[in-house]
């Protein structure tokens, strides 16, 4: 860890990831040669395959409650993991910068923006997404109250808002609409549904069903 | 008589949907051996591409094709037009680059991350040519085309000769619509001639038409998918090039492709509300009667398209006055094309308008409410046609006792509150309330439920819960057993979801059809079924899902029905359109904004503290998601008021905030308790349920009760939106000077 602080790690001219991947391709056109007929390394494709091998690395991680041995390229976000390969399509992506709230998750129990966090650093945690949050068809007191209060409109950035709402209430950042208001600004809506949303939360944070 | 659904706040019915990830919007289907995309985009804002070097990124891994001008699938439609003419960007058809942003080519690869790495491995040279992206600077390119000419009646310039007088220039910037979904799409052309697509659209119809019109394929044979959508505000309204790039690249890997473009790329590929100068002059009598309005804007558009929208519609019907001229001019630049955005022109009028209207009651001493009140249009001035339904004066009354006008003192900056200056401000605003043609299939199963379909689109009001509700009513049968279909090209056809009017359009329809499903199991029973023999379809009572005579002594369920006839289900279609009630009265929806204000006398930040909107929509069919309307209307329209602005450096014809962080559209902490207010009186002509639009009024008129309110707290009147801190700053020295 203390060698990659050194000023001498810092790449020459040469842009480091794409050195990197100069390697990789290298090596792994030489894997190839050991392990193929030389009509096979012609193939760009079959190159591919083994720097993707390469270029990928293992993680561990327990999502909505299910445990997953995992191998990913580092550069993946928690956000496009979750989307593109394990098809929880619930998290959404608004701005893919943290800005907007909309790609929230839990992480061990704690919301994080997953498109600011890259996959392979989660490893060993609990991850909860939308679609882990209800208990089989019960759904979760703020879906339900979400529900009731009509806090969305296309529902888009509803399951951020929801995955933080639930956040909210479990750090007693919900005692008051004001304070609501203020611990739910991480999350956009352009429909502008947040009057509801703060009477969502409220409802649940006072236990009441009432509409 | 049973409870009426409508009227009533149900609860969405794809609300679990929604809460629960469960709902699918366009990027979230993953057809098999789906490829990822990612755009080039053009780094300069005018000249021509001179070459495109694609050899690294084919190199890079997992990378399919790069498209481009170069190797782009044929259009068989640009063909119908000449390069040149104004038909809008017509991508990859020429090397031609027009605005900052526009994609000059499409990368394929097999994951997102190798997509987006090697669109940046593209290297682009370009001639430069001199770019245009300032609206001041362009005005002697100001021109008019034909759907824009001059209005007048009475005398031009009549307000110049008013004892009291009123002229002020006011502009709004680049807004842009920033729905929370990004804009994209996943083309699969499962023939050489059969193309699937999952889109973001407002319309799965005029996706269909455009694609049709372009690649010269049979109707039935584009598929496209849109059951949900993740925001719009009108940025959805048409296909735009990202969509066709995808499309092409789609055609020529011969496998499922799907682009999500980034939010910086939807300041420049899916339009915006053109920034805009509006002059407006008015004048009136010492007693304040309205004598002349003449109100002048110029707003930009694109080099290969004229955007046209409502500006100067308002000011030609909204007060009682004699003489009244616009004149509205658009300004090309090197800038990709507006498209309307809620509340469209009108939103961009309406300030002008309401703010001017507030500036004159200063100079007549007359209570900005009053004044309007007394220039209140009985009758449509425009048109010379009576409204079919107006009630502008019970809002105008509900709206100030609510926010309690009377208690304020009319003098700016003359009330305080906790060191605050406080101010209150109202505003009008007022929007056409339509009907369109849509057609709307019933189909009773034999198990009693009831399914509609149509190809109308849900960008988040609600569609198919107020549908359900419309049915309910008609139909007798419960809300719980009937379903609405929507987002689909296959089902038949309905409009697209822009001008506040799925409502009155698809609402209409499906009233219709529920009529005539009636009808048919009437004939049924009358025909097949011995008790009912002697009556007739009017006699008959539908309820719970049942067939009744008029004396009450015989009933079938339409399960019963249908199986003793062992039909596994009734299908009915019907078609709907208004009639000539169009051309007897002028039809419009109308809403009352008012605002509270706190102007921090040190900084200039203006905090809304509370706010009261109240709307004369006709009958609400929904009262819980019409009221999420307005006050979504309302944070619009704070965001137009107080933040909003994309910011362009035009020595490079390029957005500066083009991100959220930047860009600031309100947040929760922005937005004060709002309080929502219908007159919720049917309109008894526009359509059956006496409804009207609901969508654009929320926000139309907005902006001006915030900016008369900041006039109230602080005697400064900002005419330039949005009001940010700096444009209030000198209350600073003013408050300096009086300490």
């Amino acid at each position: 860890m203390p060698q990659e602080n050194k000023p001498s790690s810092v790449p020459p001219k040469k842009d480091k990831q794409e050195a990197r991947r100069d390697f990789l391709k290298q090596s792994s056109a030489v894997m190839a040669l050991a392990l193929a007929p030389p009509l096979v390394l012609k193939a760009a494709q079959h190159d591919e395959a083994i720097a993707a091998v390469f270029e990928k690395m293992p993680v561990n991680l327990e999502i909505n409650g299910k445990k997953m041995q995992l191998s990913v390229e580092p550069r993946v976000t928690l956000l496009d993991l979750l989307r593109e390969q394990l098809a929880l399509t619930g998290t959404k992506k608004g701005c893919d910068h943290g800005q907007c709230g909309a790609c929230t998750v839990h992480v061990n129990g704690q919301r994080i923006n997953s498109c600011l966090t890259l996959a392979v650093m989660q490893e060993g945690k609990k991850i909860t997404t939308i679609e882990g949050l209800s208990n089989g068809d019960q759904l979760h007191p703020v879906q339900e109250a979400f529900i009731r209060h009509d806090g969305f409109q296309c529902g888009y950035c509803t399951p951020g808002q929801i995955m933080s709402a639930v956040a909210c209430l479990h750090e007693g950042h919900a005692g008051s609409p004001e304070q609501i208001r203020e611990f739910m600004s991480g999350n956009i809506c352009r429909c502008g549904a947040y009057d509801n949303i703060v009477n969502a939360i409220m409802d649940v944070k006072n236990g009441g069903q009432t509409a | 008589m049973k409870k009426p659904q409508t009227g009533q706040p149900m609860d969405r019915v794809d609300g679990r949907l929604k809460v629960t990830g469960g709902a699918k919007y366009f990027a979230d289907h993953q057809p098999a051996d789906m490829q990822f995309a990612a755009l080039v985009c053009s780094t300069i804002s005018c000249g021509a591409i001179a070459s495109i070097s694609t050899t690294k990124a084919l190199r890079a891994p997992g990378v399919a094709d790069v498209v481009s001008h170069l190797n782009a699938p044929p259009v068989p439609g640009y063909k119908k037009t000449n390069p040149g003419d104004k038909n809008g960007l017509q991508i990859f058809r020429d090397n031609r680059i027009y605005s900052n942003g526009q994609p000059v080519a499409i990368v394929v690869a097999n994951t997102m991350e190798r997509a987006v790495y090697a669109a940046s491995l593209v290297e682009v040279q370009y001639n430069q040519e001199t770019h245009y992206t300032n609206m001041e600077a362009g005005m002697d390119k100001a021109f008019q085309n034909n759907r824009m000419k001059d209005y007048s009646r009475g005398e031009i310039n009549a307000w110049q000769k008013a004892p009291v007088t009123h002229s002020a220039q006011y502009t709004i910037p680049l807004e842009v619509h920033n729905p929370m979904e990004l804009a994209g799409i996943i083309a699969h052309w499962t023939s050489p001639d059969t193309l699937t697509l999952y889109a973001k659209t407002q319309g799965v119809k005029s996706v269909q038409e455009t694609i049709q019109e372009l690649f010269e394929i049979p109707e039935q044979n584009i598929t496209v998918h849109s059951r949900f959508v993740g925001g719009a505000f009108g940025m959805a309204l048409r296909v735009w090039p990202l969509e066709i790039a995808t499309i092409l690249a789609a055609k020529k890997i011969r496998k499922p492709v799907k682009l999500v473009i980034t939010r910086e790329q939807m300041f420049t590929l899916v339009g915006y509300r053109p920034n805009s100068s509006q002059k407006i002059s008015m004048g009136a009598t010492a007693d304040g009667k309205l004598t002349g309005i003449t109100h002048e804007a110029v707003a930009i558009t694109s080099p290969y398209e004229d955007f046209t929208e409502g500006i100067v519609a308002m000011t030609k019907f909204m007060y009682d006055c004699p003489n009244v001229n616009t004149r509205y001019q658009l300004v090309p630049l090197n800038m990709s094309t507006p498209i309307w955005m809620r509340g469209p022109g009108e939103a961009t009028g309406s300030f002008a308008l309401e703010s001017a209207i507030d500036e004159l009651s200063y100079k007549l001493k007359i209570d900005p409410l009053q004044l309007r009140i007394l220039n209140h249009a009985d009758t449509d001035p425009e048109r010379n046609l009576p409204f079919s339904s107006k009630y502008l004066k019970e809002a105008y009354q509900i709206g100030a006792e609510k926010i309690g006008w009377s208690s304020r003192n009319p003098a700016p900056r003359s009330m305080q509150e906790n060191g605050m200056l406080v101010g209150y401000g109202m505003s009008s605003g007022t929007f056409g309330a339509y009907r369109g043609k849509a057609t709307v299939s019933a189909i009773l199963k034999s198990d009693g439920t009831l399914t509609l379909q149509s190809a109308a689109a849900d960008i988040g009001p609600g569609t198919a819960t107020a549908m359900v509700q419309i049915a309910a009513d008609v139909t007798g049968i419960s809300p719980d057993k009937i379903t609405f279909m929507l987002g689909e090209s296959t089902f038949p056809y309905a409009p697209e979801q822009g001008g506040s009017a799925t409502v009155s359009t698809v609402g209409s329809a499906v009233s219709d059809v529920c009529h005539a499903l009636l009808k048919e199991l009437a004939n049924l029973a009358i025909s097949q079924v011995p008790a009912f023999k002697q009556t007739t379809p009017e006699l008959i009572i539908y309820e719970d899902g049942q067939l009744i005579t008029a004396d009450r002594q015989t009933k079938i369920t339409h399960e019963a029905l249908l199986q003793q006839q062992k039909l596994p289900e009734v299908k009915v279609t019907a078609t709907s359109q208004g009639g000539e009630e169009r051309k007897k009265y002028s039809m419009y929806s109308f809403s009352v904004h008012f605002a509270k204000v706190h102007v921090h006398p040190a900084t200039g930040v203006v905090r809304i503290q509370h706010i009261v909107s109240v709307a004369d929509a006709g009958a609400i069919v929904n009262t819980k998601t019409a009221r999420s309307q307005m006050i979504g209307g309302v944070v619009g329209g704070i965001g137009m008021a107080l933040t909003e602005e994309a910011i362009l450096d035009h020595r490079f014809g390029r957005f500066v905030n083009n991100n959220y962080a930047d860009y600031h559209v309100p947040v929760n902490a922005d937005t004060p308790p709002t309080d929502v207010y219908f007159v919720n009186k049917k309109d008894p002509y526009i359509n059956p349920m006496g409804s009207k639009g609901l969508g654009e009024i929320a926000l139309i008129g907005f902006a001006a009760a915030v900016s008369n309110a900041v006039f109230h707290a602080t005697g400064i009147r900002v005419r330039d939106l949005p009001i940010t801190p700096d444009k209030l700053l000198h209350i600073v020295s003013t408050e300096n000077a009086t300490a």
